[in-house]
């Protein structure tokens, strides 16, 4: 428990580090980069709450597709290197102002009724913890329990793809 | 390990991710903060799986899963939409796209 | 079967400790010796379908050749452009050198799979795995590897800050991007058929039976795996889909103005990533380490068996660089969201009717017939939309020039 302990600690550090330097950073590129820690960071996250097969999602679609997705946008826009003229709007103090009370309300009220749940502790071996939440379970719950909004995500991104692609040609 | 340290992870998350959809006025970084907040909000959905038993756990994780498809389809739309914006004002600042502004 | 690594069922004391060191330690000598045996292998093989003699100063046959020039690229001047973001700069050679080799960390080098063996072998009071890790997740790590390697080249072309770099970059990272759809769906067949994600699994599905037949490039019919050994070649950026670094039109490609070990490091994980990806083919679909066990020491056979493998693919990258001329890029393009994504999407799904009827007890006779009808349906279909859409768009075109002479 101390181990994992130590490891949330650190990814925790890590990515709400990353998270201020990618909102406050003053090159796009730069922000992208951060935001692959965050969500790095995050996958790991996924692996010490033993959901391995979020985390290598989150690994394959966020960083694999959508961050390089994004790193080519700022390429075609802007690829100039180094600092680049102002990316801030002048509404900064009043969006940190807001931010810190969402902040405050959100921890107030997490801490208030939440107190110190522990996670529930889990005895069982590796073959279990696979067979009862590991990939085959999610995939399984996937094609039965949730086949309908599986489907409905799979017409979301067929239309999603549809429809980038008739914004984005050129005609 | 508590189950307020991966809520509070996310709430920290969810804060700067506001606030960089908020103050910036690059579409592209405004797009990313939302994957910011996206994320937050995963973190929560598989914490919170983890406080029930079996069947909770595997719902928060597809419910995560769901979140992240969604999430992809939301940045290929939105990216092209800026790719557009830049082609016709060649500008990403939010704060010119104003037409609509009587 | 679905077992994992007995290594650390016993709880963990220094003795599993020092195993997982030892283990990944003479992973990445493997994949070293590997990358300098290869370089002098590929010059050599080139030099001979060339009529050339190829290196022959270092060392018997030249063999030496790869350290000399390892030697010589530490000791040069190392620059760094003007207008390079510093930063980034010198993070993209560590991007694209690290995934490739954290890749081949789910790769079974040995073991023998049949009998009660079951592909584990016994170090100093531990049963193991021949392979550094085996995640639940297995071959979903090699996908999300090989798209952490894009970072690499799509980095270094926009850090250093010119444009032949920046053009072979978005090229590079544009195509890899492409080709891993083809090559996941590949990959999905064969998971779908061996029943599990991970590598030891999928080895084990078909070593088992201790025949040929059941290796995966026949059970699932050979065209997963033309498309995928298609798709790696394009994810390597090896010819002829290497346009990423066409010497005539980009100078060097997103390297460009890398020079010294930096540089290096990119030769070194294109080699490694060439290594890792021939073994990869083994392992899905030529049963990785299995084949028959000869006389002497047992343990050493498979090992034995799994070089070969690796070597006649590592041959056969040589050979088709040799022979192939280069793609053009907007036919790379066509070949893989045109040609090859349909077809191993089509493929996916008739072998998941087929292992459905089976399943069910389905005539074996029927599903075939009305699998393959629905293919042929759908491919018309297909081709027709194609068909159709490029004559819209040749009568658009020539509006548009009808208005502009007008």
């Amino acid at each position: 428990m101390i181990a994992q302990n130590i490891a949330f600690g650190i990814l925790a550090a890590s990515s709400v580090l990353a998270a201020i330097r990618m909102v406050t950073t003053k090159n796009v590129v730069h922000a992208a980069l951060y935001l692959v820690v965050v969500l790095g960071s995050v996958a790991a996250n996924y692996i010490l709450l033993a959901a391995e097969f979020v985390a290598v999602v989150q690994l394959l679609v966020y960083i694999g597709a959508i961050v390089v997705l994004f790193l080519f946008g700022v390429m075609l826009t802007r690829a100039k290197l180094g600092h680049e003229g102002e990316l801030d709007n002048d509404q900064r103090g009043l969006a940190a102002v807001t931010a810190l009370l969402i902040l405050g309300i959100l921890g107030y009220v997490l801490v208030d009724y939440f107190g110190d749940d522990k996670l529930p502790q889990l005895n069982r071996t590796h073959e279990q913890l696979n067979a009862t939440r590991g990939t085959g379970a999610v995939g399984n719950a996937i094609f039965s329990t949730y086949l309908i909004p599986f489907e409905v995500v799979s017409v979301l991104l067929l239309a999603a793809l549809v429809g980038a692609i008739v914004l984005a040609r050129r005609d | 390990m508590l189950l307020n340290q991966f809520l509070l992870l996310g709430a920290v998350l969810f804060c700067i991710g506001v606030y960089g959809v908020l103050a910036r006025k690059n579409g592209v970084l405004v797009l990313m903060s939302i994957e910011l907040i996206l994320n937050s909000v995963n973190i929560n959905l598989v914490a919170f799986g983890m406080m029930g038993g079996d069947a909770a756990a595997i719902t928060g994780q597809v419910f995560a899963l769901f979140v992240i498809t969604v999430a992809a389809a939301e940045v290929g739309v939105g990216l092209a939409i800026v790719l557009l914006i830049y082609r016709n004002r060649t500008t990403v600042d939010l704060d010119e796209v104003d037409l609509m502004k009587g | 079967m679905f077992a994992a690594d007995p290594l650390f069922s016993t709880g963990i004391d220094f003795g599993v400790v020092l195993i997982a060191l030892a283990k990944s330690i003479i992973g990445f000598l493997f994949v070293l010796i590997g990358v300098i045996f290869m370089i002098w292998f590929e010059r050599k093989l080139i030099a001979d379908f060339q009529n050339r003699i190829g290196p022959n100063r270092a060392g018997p046959w030249g063999m030496l050749q790869t350290l000399a020039d390892g030697i010589k690229l530490i000791f040069k001047e190392d620059l760094r452009p003007d207008g390079s973001d510093s930063l980034v700069f010198r993070l993209a050679p560590y991007l694209s050198v690290v995934p490739a080799f954290l890749t081949f960390t789910i790769v079974p080098i040995g073991g023998i799979f049949t009998g009660a063996h079951q592909g584990t072998v016994h170090l100093f009071g531990h049963d193991t795995f021949l392979q550094v890790a085996d995640p639940p997740i297995g071959v979903l790590f090699l996908l999300a590897m090989s798209s952490i390697g894009i970072y690499g080249a799509m980095l270094a072309g926009w850090a250093s800050g010119s444009k032949y770099p920046l053009l072979g970059s978005v090229r590079a990272s544009a195509s890899m991007i492409s080709y891993e759809a083809a090559l996941g769906l590949s990959v999905v067949s064969v998971v779908l058929m061996s029943g599990s994600l991970t590598t030891h699994d999928i080895v084990a599905a078909q070593a088992s039976g201790g025949s040929i037949l059941d290796w995966n490039i026949v059970v699932t019919a050979f065209v997963p795996f033309v498309v995928f050994c298609i798709a790696a070649t394009a994810e390597l950026n090896r010819p002829p889909f290497d346009f990423a670094e066409a010497e005539q039109e980009l100078v060097g490609g997103f390297h460009t103005e890398y020079s010294s070990m930096r540089f290096g490091m990119f030769y070194l994980a294109e080699f490694m990533n060439t290594i890792t990806m021939s073994a990869i083919i083994v392992t899905l679909f030529l049963g990785g380490p299995s084949g028959p066990i000869g006389p002497g020491p047992d343990q050493v056979w498979p090992f034995f068996w799994f070089l070969l493998k690796l070597l006649v693919f590592l041959a056969a990258f040589v050979w088709v660089r040799g022979t192939v001329p280069r793609y053009r890029y907007d036919q790379l393009m066509d070949l893989g969201w045109k040609r090859l994504i349909p077809i191993s999407l089509m493929w996916l799904l008739f072998i998941a009717g087929i292992r459905i009827g089976r399943d069910q007890n389905w005539s074996p006779v029927l599903v075939p017939l009305a699998a393959i009808g629905l293919g042929a349906l759908t491919v018309g279909l297909l081709a027709g939309s194609m068909r159709t859409a490029a004559i819209r768009r040749e009568q658009s075109d020539e509006d548009d020039l009808g208005e502009v002479s007008a």
